[in-house]
């Protein structure tokens, strides 16, 4: 599961900060081809690793880098099988926010080794939704900033206009916070369900 | 609202490809899906056969005949456009007319195997399927999937070209476990670069062919694995012994620089060589000729020099009967005479 995590990472860097600065980053942390592989095992700590070395050279905090992989995995179009995949779970934004539940199940049937934590969402008063995400151990990191960016995306994809929360993380997990201000503020990006994968 | 009415919005909600066909063989009501596929033609009041072709389990051509497949796995076509294959399924209607017109019925239709084609060809999107109805779960396991199986394709060919790059540099003959032509190549190098002494010898196998031809490779193989242990243990741990041919091997002597010395060398590796070789049922022998050469550290050699003189001193040892060694000092001087070692007959020099 790490390998693919890591090659998200390394299409973000390269599409993001360039070739060079990721050139300069894998050699600095020795990291052969294998880490990159997203069907291949690989250790967490590459990711927690690589992660921290990028931090430290963007001069980024890691959460703000995963949620800005959120929003990369959904917007650009290196990552549209990823885009397409999630718009499969809903006809609009709150049929997708209800879909979220199911989220590991659909990796798992995409990927067997691909573990999610544990997604629970609670609909509240006036378009207040919230979303617990259980903790993650086999990737090592927390997965909250990565949704966040990824929710930030969708609701553009889909249309709506909503506000976006991390409200914190504890041992348990993290809650993330979504209020949905207009469900169809604006065209979104369509979705041809049977246009099939994309070549990359 | 009328029977009809209220059936068609159970209906549309429950099966959006319902058709509700009253006792005449007419439309009287379909669900939205079904209308878009059919659009801009309008289902409603037209004949429900003249729309669709009953292919499975027999054809029909009327009413009474439509009526009497209730139940059954029915296999359609729209006879229209791109005569799209639909599965289907008939319920009539009750005869007191609680639910539609006594003798109507509702047909049920879906895509069957050919969903992906008809979600391309109409457009559609996950509300065009029922709530309950798994199209779009499928559609997204087919996709993810597809995405994971180019992915292992990806890597199935990465993985192959490292496969193939890991065994173009591998330095080993995976047969004999002796070195390869490339690492004798870079041992050769080093030593030349080095600039000490050292000796050159090219051996090949004598009569290898036949025993290889007569009793098959599995016997070819046993040779050359006993040759090399044999040629092993005949020289010191540091010096290198190579399989650059089939039956070709190549030593590398570093600090040998003494022409009597080296024939000695030579002369033992043909004796190791000629001892017979059993695989328990049978037993082969084989002879070896070499040819050898000298590098001292004045002279500054090329590899490929050096590698012609042993050559060329290979082929005057064949040339002159086999199990014999030459060695030749000088690189463009003429080949010198061979010096003796023939223990075996004449009968065995027939290669």
């Amino acid at each position: 599961m790490n390998g693919l995590i890591n090659r998200a990472l390394q299409w973000l860097v390269r599409d993001s900060y360039g070739e060079a600065l990721w050139r300069g980053l894998v050699e600095a942390l020795a990291l052969g081809e294998a880490a990159f592989e997203p069907l291949m095992p690989c250790e967490p700590e590459v990711t927690d690793r690589l992660l921290s070395a990028l931090a430290e050279r963007i001069g980024r905090a890691p959460e703000e880098i995963l949620e800005d992989l959120g929003t990369y995995l959904v917007s650009q179009p290196r990552t549209e099988a990823a885009r397409r995949l999630l718009r499969f779970g809903g006809v609009d934004f709150v049929d997708f926010l209800y879909s979220l539940e199911d989220l590991p199940d659909r990796a798992r049937l995409a990927m067997p080794d691909f573990t999610l934590p544990e997604i629970r969402l609670h609909p509240g008063a006036a378009g207040l939704y919230r979303i617990e995400l259980g903790t993650c151990p086999q990737a090592g990191l927390r997965l909250g900033p990565v949704l966040v960016g990824l929710l930030r995306a969708m609701a553009d994809d889909y249309g709506a206009l909503v506000l976006l929360d991390h409200r914190g993380a504890d041992s348990r997990g993290e809650v993330i916070e979504v209020r949905l201000l207009d469900a169809a503020f604006a065209d979104g990006r369509a979705f041809d369900l049977g246009a099939g994968p994309v070549a990359r | 609202m009328s029977a009809v009415a209220a059936l068609g919005a159970i209906l549309a909600r429950l099966c959006p490809m319902f058709v509700l066909v009253g006792p005449s063989g007419h439309v009287l009501a379909s669900g939205p899906t079904l209308a878009r596929i059919l659009a801009p033609r309008e289902i409603k009041g037209a004949r429900f056969l003249e729309m669709f072709e009953v292919l499975r389990p027999q054809p029909v051509d009327d009413m009474a005949g439509l009526a009497a497949l209730e139940g059954a796995r029915l296999r359609l076509r729209l006879r229209a456009g791109r005569s799209l294959a639909l599965k289907g399924v008939v319920c009539r209607l009750s005869g007191d007319g609680s639910l539609g017109p006594a003798g109507g019925v509702v047909v049920n239709l879906s895509f069957g195997i050919s969903v992906l084609e008809a979600v391309r060809e109409y457009s559609l999107t996950g509300a065009d399927f029922a709530v309950t109805d798994p199209t779009t779960e499928m559609l997204y396991l087919l996709e993810a999937k597809s995405v994971a199986m180019e992915e292992s394709r990806r890597l199935n060919h990465r993985l192959e070209g490292a496969r193939r790059a890991a065994q173009e540099q591998a330095l080993t003959d995976p047969l004999t476990g002796l070195r390869n032509r490339r690492a004798f190549d870079l041992a050769l190098a080093g030593l030349l670069h080095a600039g000490n002494a050292f000796a050159l010898l090219h051996l090949d196998l004598d009569f290898f062919k036949q025993v290889n031809d007569t009793h098959g490779h599995a016997a070819g193989d046993l040779v050359l694995r006993v040759a090399a242990q044999r040629m092993r243990a005949a020289v010191r741990e540091d010096d290198i012994i190579a399989r650059v041919g089939g039956d070709e091997f190549a030593l590398l002597l570093p600090g040998v620089n003494d022409m009597a010395a080296l024939r000695l060398i030579a002369q033992r590796l043909i004796s190791t060589i000629e001892e017979p070789v059993s695989d328990g049922a049978r037993s082969y022998r084989v002879s070896a000729s070499v040819g050898g050469t000298l590098d001292r550290q004045r002279e500054r050699n090329s590899a490929e020099a050096l590698l012609a003189v042993a050559d060329r001193a290979l082929y005057t040892a064949k040339e002159t009967g086999r199990g014999r060694s030459v060695i030749d000092t000088a690189p463009r001087s003429a080949p010198p005479a061979p010096s003796g070692h023939d223990s075996q007959g004449a009968a065995m020099r027939s290669r």
